[in-house]
């Protein structure tokens, strides 16, 4: 059976859409990507849709499990690269995406994952420093 | 008047099937040079049908037509299935209801991604769902 | 159309061509500037050949059979033609009319029964009022054309997107938001978006003279589509009445940035960007 390839960079995960999703592909990737994030201890998960030319209410619900999922193994997802058409059309269909993070591309995205992670590093930080001072 | 040129009816019964259906759909949206913004809503339209019928009614028949009304022209799809039908329909094109495991935005969500939307549906019979989309509307 | 008249008329073509030409020539209104004679004299042959040739058909009066579909292409691509140059209506109708004189004048001289001139300069009254009619119908749909052809310009060139930093864009809209317009003004900034990769959308509406409910929602559904893609959209030139109407309508805007001015729309786009304008000290060298 097909599947898409999940690749590791550094402390992120990439996933590269290069196909139309169907039902069954897509619910194979949400499994493997969460065993992933898991097995690797990702801090972030970039997914790059910029070759998919449909994403309907299923697909645009797959990408919200992902995210809430990898968020409870504490990751970050950023959906990069989406289509004007695809853009327009969730928003039509009402599906916002909400907690989703968005980029234009994956340079972008990186960026974003990467001062998003800096950010809760330095809360962690600071809750040590709090403990130590305690 | 809208004026039908052009039919073909695709059964839908196995997943490949649905790929199939999307493909021809296309095609025939960008033979009728359909900007690419409707083409995508038509197909993500046809995307959520073709998956109610697949899950609630174990697959069904899809008819493509190429219709014409005045100097526009658009698709028209025709979802029809032999499934358990839908008892309270009113309540189905309301946002954020589902009997199925999903968000339940499938049918308000599709109606607003076409021009036309219309459902007629007996409990025990079937469904039937007819959608169009205008190349320029 | 009796056999006889219809032979008659076949035979009579030239010179049914020759009067027409002359009708034509003569008019006043002859337009020299947009068709040369030469071409006028070619339309005018290919018509006459393709309608004397139909007379003779059972359904001759019927302009709706088949028979008749090749006169009418003939007649409507003329007509298109005409409206597309800029011909009047009333020099496009004297095209027609003219020719019907032509042929009565010829009917005239050939047939010498004032009975049979009357039933069949009748019948030839009716085919040629239909045909204006068609000729008519065709040459508003030309103009029709060219005016939707110019509505399609307008919109095209009323929403420029423009490159206000490197990383920020801005559209001005000027004029009403009707949804059609709002869907050009949205597909053309997704995708310049894309093309630039820009990360902050201005969109400015201190042109557009009132906003509804629903050129609103088109509004939130812009901002909202510019997320998805991972750029922020800030909507700029809120005048005072919009957002009295906004409030007064009930819409909720509280998830959308929004600045009174372009200029602190794009102050904003500065400061998420970490960017920063200075006035250039003099003093110091």
């Amino acid at each position: 059976m097909d599947k898409i390839p999940i690749l590791r960079m550094g402390a992120f995960l990439l996933v590269t859409i290069q196909v139309d999703l169907y039902d069954r592909l897509a619910l194979t990737l949400e499994a493997d990507l969460v065993q992933m994030v898991q097995k690797t201890s990702a801090k972030g998960v970039l997914i790059d849709i910029s070759a998919v030319s449909i994403v309907d209410s299923f697909m645009g619900r797959i990408i919200g499990n992902i995210a809430s999922m990898s968020k409870i193994l504490d990751a970050e997802t950023v959906v990069v690269g989406m289509q004007p058409a695809v853009a327009i059309t969730l928003i039509e269909l009402g599906l916002p995406l909400k907690g989703v993070h968005t980029a234009l591309d994956v340079e972008k995205g990186m960026n974003l994952l990467k001062t998003m992670i800096d950010f809760t590093e330095d809360d962690e930080d600071l809750t040590e420093d709090d403990l130590i001072a305690e | 008047m809208t004026l039908s040129l052009n039919k073909d009816t695709i059964e839908v019964i196995k997943e490949q099937d649905v790929v199939f259906a999307k493909n021809r759909i296309k095609e025939s949206a960008v033979k009728i040079k359909m900007g690419l913004v409707n083409q995508t809503r038509l197909i993500t339209a046809a995307s959520e049908l073709l998956r109610n019928m697949m899950r609630y009614a174990n697959g069904g028949k899809c008819m493509i037509e190429v219709v014409t009304a005045g100097r526009n022209s658009g698709i028209r799809l025709t979802f029809t299935d032999k499934g358990p039908g839908i008892p309270d329909i009113a309540m189905a094109m309301k946002d954020g209801f589902s009997t199925g495991k999903s968000l339940g935005l499938g049918l308000p969500g599709t109606k607003r991604l076409v021009n036309e939307f219309d459902i007629k549906s007996k409990v025990g019979e079937g469904t039937i769902v007819t959608i169009i989309k205008w190349a320029n509307g | 159309m009796s056999i006889n008249t219809y032979q008659l008329l076949q035979k009579k073509k030239k010179n049914i061509l020759e009067l027409w030409m002359k009708n034509q020539l003569a008019d006043e209104g002859l337009r020299e500037d947009l068709i040369s004679n030469e071409e006028l004299r070619s339309q005018s042959e290919e018509l006459v050949t393709s309608l004397v040739g139909n007379l003779s058909s059972d359904n001759f009066s019927d302009l709706n059979s088949d028979e008749w579909s090749p006169v009418i292409e003939i007649l409507g691509g003329i007509a298109i033609t005409r409206a597309r140059q800029g011909f009047s209506p009333r020099e496009t109708g004297n095209f027609v009319f003219s020719l019907k004189e032509a042929l009565l004048e010829v009917l005239q001289e050939e047939i010498t029964d004032s009975k049979q001139l009357f039933a069949e300069s009748l019948k030839i009254n009716r085919i040629m009022d239909n045909l204006s009619v068609v000729t008519f119908e065709t040459f508003i749909k030309g103009r029709e054309e060219v005016i939707l052809r110019q509505t399609d310009e307008i919109t095209e060139i009323s929403t420029p997107v423009i490159r206000v930093w490197d990383g920020i864009l801005a559209l001005p809209i000027i004029g009403t938001l009707d949804s059609a317009r709002t869907q050009i003004v949205m597909e053309n900034l997704l995708q310049e978006i894309v093309e630039t990769r820009s990360s902050i959308a201005i969109l400015d509406i201190s042109g557009v003279p009132a906003v509804d409910s629903l050129v609103a929602q088109h509004l939130i559904k812009t901002v909202s589509a510019t997320r998805l893609m991972g750029a922020e959209c800030i909507i700029s030139g809120i005048r005072p009445e919009i957002a009295q109407t906004v409030v007064h309508l009930g819409i909720d805007l509280s998830n959308i940035i929004t600045k009174s001015s372009l200029a602190s729309a794009l102050a904003y786009a500065f400061k998420v960007m970490r960017l920063e304008v200075r006035k250039v000290s003099t003093i110091q060298k």
